[in-house]
């Protein structure tokens, strides 16, 4: 099946290029030359770009993961207070564009804390300034998403679940760690892989407050060197390698935790 | 498995099929204008006062009252009166492109006419001559480059600025960290948060952030100039024509006064949208382009 959409694909490559105009225009030794930093060439500049692009998404994922799934919990629990929190979160986070919230978390915020603020404008160097602010900034608007993902897969399970680990005599938080969030996470890996994605695109928006990573590396790239094409194809493929990686990776998570039976396990 | 290796062919074959598109045949900008019945220029959001939108969302500046007269010369020479004039906003990312697939005509904006550049665009003579300095808060006791030392400095991303700090600090071990943030508006945000001691750019560029800031006279341009760039406009590489036309417009604007005048407008005199003014004064290299017009990038 995949050869032949290689040959395919391939035949159909050839054809684009036959007199090779855009190909020949493509000029790879623009990786080879001196960055905007100077000591580094373009290809490595993008690189390490794409390491803080990482770095920023794995830190924002631990951030939104565990708050996600706190926040996931309370709009399940019991009572009206707990879910009406946990409610207010979910809107609030997920309805402020992302980048009207990351502003305010790297403009306004440090000026509102005037100890906490002056230390952190001026002792932290400002890489890792970027870096709080982004990591908070997105772990918190994905915590918004993933939070009604886990809330919608505990309601998946149905109620009998709860019932039963409660009439065994397990404490509430204790179904909800033993019982319910083990399946429920099973569940919903497929749709937390694309969460994890768009996370890894999100990063972008940190660009706008300095922050060195892939996107905003590509753009100083094009803007020094005039070759925008080259540039903006590299930070395509790199971030496109990047996420069938992480394709890979969440599906094969996916098969090693499979319960037979449920979603995801053997049918 | 299988299905990943389908996806990622037809991704990367995606990624080439432009190259289907990018067979046009090359047609004279003239031309282009004539068949269209219309002139397509780039404009820029905010290089105050070079192209920029005033209270009326009107795109205005130095660098538009060139290309105003530029489509002037363009009307007389088709003989069109009533051509259209449509005007595109460009970023500093997209510009080039635009310039190249024929999405506009003639890009004017603050645009360093550059060696890199000039691989893949052609350049009008040179309108501007900018050298790149500091701006710096009243009272801050920076004066030159070498009170940087140990400082915060922030350029924004891609411009020449930025190639030249990350220079200065390796070869003089200065110890900066430096800040690269998006666009200049960005930049003298973090200037003014207090995160960067110093903000690093053209000198006419810093002097039309600095008009916007709620009270410019806290803000000062310092610095032995570190480098000179040469603005001009885009257009298509090798359309010898459209860039003589484009040329004598500005080199006649630039001997008969017409291009003191404009300079007067708008780097001596209040200008919108605030009504400030940039004070910035004739420079010695802007006097003998004047009398000397020319196409020379400057690095």
């Amino acid at each position: 099946m995949w050869t032949f959409a290689f040959a395919h694909h391939l035949s159909l490559f050839i054809s684009c290029f036959s007199p090779l105009p855009e190909l020949a225009a493509f000029d790879f030794s623009v990786f080879l030359r001196a960055s905007p930093e100077g000591s580094i060439n373009n290809l490595i500049y993008l690189l390490y770009g794409l390491a803080w692009t990482m770095l920023l998404a794995v830190a924002s994922w631990l951030v939104a993961f565990s708050v996600g799934s706190v926040v996931g919990v309370l709009r399940t629990a019991p009572g009206r207070i707990l879910p009406a929190i946990g409610a207010c979160f979910v809107e609030l986070f997920r309805n402020v564009p992302l980048l009207v919230q990351l502003f305010i978390w790297f403009f306004v915020i440090p000026d509102l804390t005037p100890g906490v603020g002056d230390w952190f404008k001026q002792q932290l160097p400002p890489v890792w300034q970027e870096f709080t602010s982004g990591t908070i900034c997105l772990g918190l608007f994905t915590a918004a998403r993933i939070a009604e993902q886990v809330r919608s897969g505990i309601g998946a399970l149905g109620r009998g679940q709860m019932a039963a680990g409660l009439a065994l005599g397990l404490k509430r938080t204790q179904v909800y760690r033993l019982v319910l969030l083990p399946v429920a996470y099973r569940i919903l890996i497929p749709t937390l892989t694309s969460e994890f994605l768009n996370l890894i695109k999100n990063t972008a928006v940190a660009s706008t407050i300095g922050y060195v990573e892939l996107a905003q590396r590509s753009a100083s790239m094009a803007d020094t060197t005039a070759r925008i094409y080259e540039a903006f194809t590299a930070a395509t493929l790199l971030y496109a390698i990047v996420n069938v990686l992480v394709m890979v990776g969440a599906r094969a998570l996916e098969k090693f935790t499979a319960l037979p039976g449920y979603v995801g396990g053997r049918r | 498995m299988k299905q990943l290796r389908v996806l990622l062919v037809g991704f990367i074959s995606t990624l080439l099929v432009p190259g289907l598109f990018g067979q046009e045949k090359e047609v004279g900008t003239l031309e282009k204008i004539k068949e269209a019945r219309a002139i397509a220029i780039g404009t820029r959001e905010s290089s105050i006062p070079f192209s920029y939108y005033d209270e009326k969302n009107e795109v205005v500046g130095f660098a538009q009252d060139l290309a105003n007269l530029v489509v002037a010369a363009v009307k007389k020479k088709l003989n069109m009166p009533d051509l259209r004039v449509k005007l595109v906003p460009v970023t500093s990312q997209t510009r080039i492109p635009l310039i190249q697939n024929g999405a506009i005509d003639l890009e004017a904006g603050s645009t360093t006419n550059n060696l890199e550049r000039e691989q893949q665009v052609g350049f009008s003579d040179t309108f501007f001559i900018v050298s790149t300095r500091l701006l710096v808060k009243k009272g801050s006791g920076i004066n030159d480059f070498s009170d940087l030392k140990g400082k915060n400095v922030v350029v924004t991303a891609g411009t020449t600025s930025e190639r030249l700090i990350h220079a200065l600090n390796d070869q003089k071990q200065m110890q900066m960290q430096i800040i690269a943030a998006k666009d200049h508006g960005e930049s003298f945000l973090i200037l003014q948060s207090g995160r960067a001691a110093a903000f690093m750019l053209d000198d006419a560029l810093l002097a039309g952030e600095r008009a916007k800031a709620r009270n410019p006279s806290d803000w000062l341009i310092v610095g032995t100039p570190q480098s000179k760039e040469a603005y001009g406009m885009m257009l298509r590489k090798g359309d010898t024509e459209f860039k003589a036309l484009v040329d004598e417009a500005i080199a006649e604007a630039e001997r008969d006064g017409t291009a003191q005048k404009l300079y007067q407008k708008w780097f001596m005199s209040p200008i919108p949208p605030k009504g400030l003014n940039l004070n910035l004064p004739l420079s010695d290299d802007m006097k003998q382009l004047f009398q000397n017009p020319n196409d020379k990038p400057l690095q």
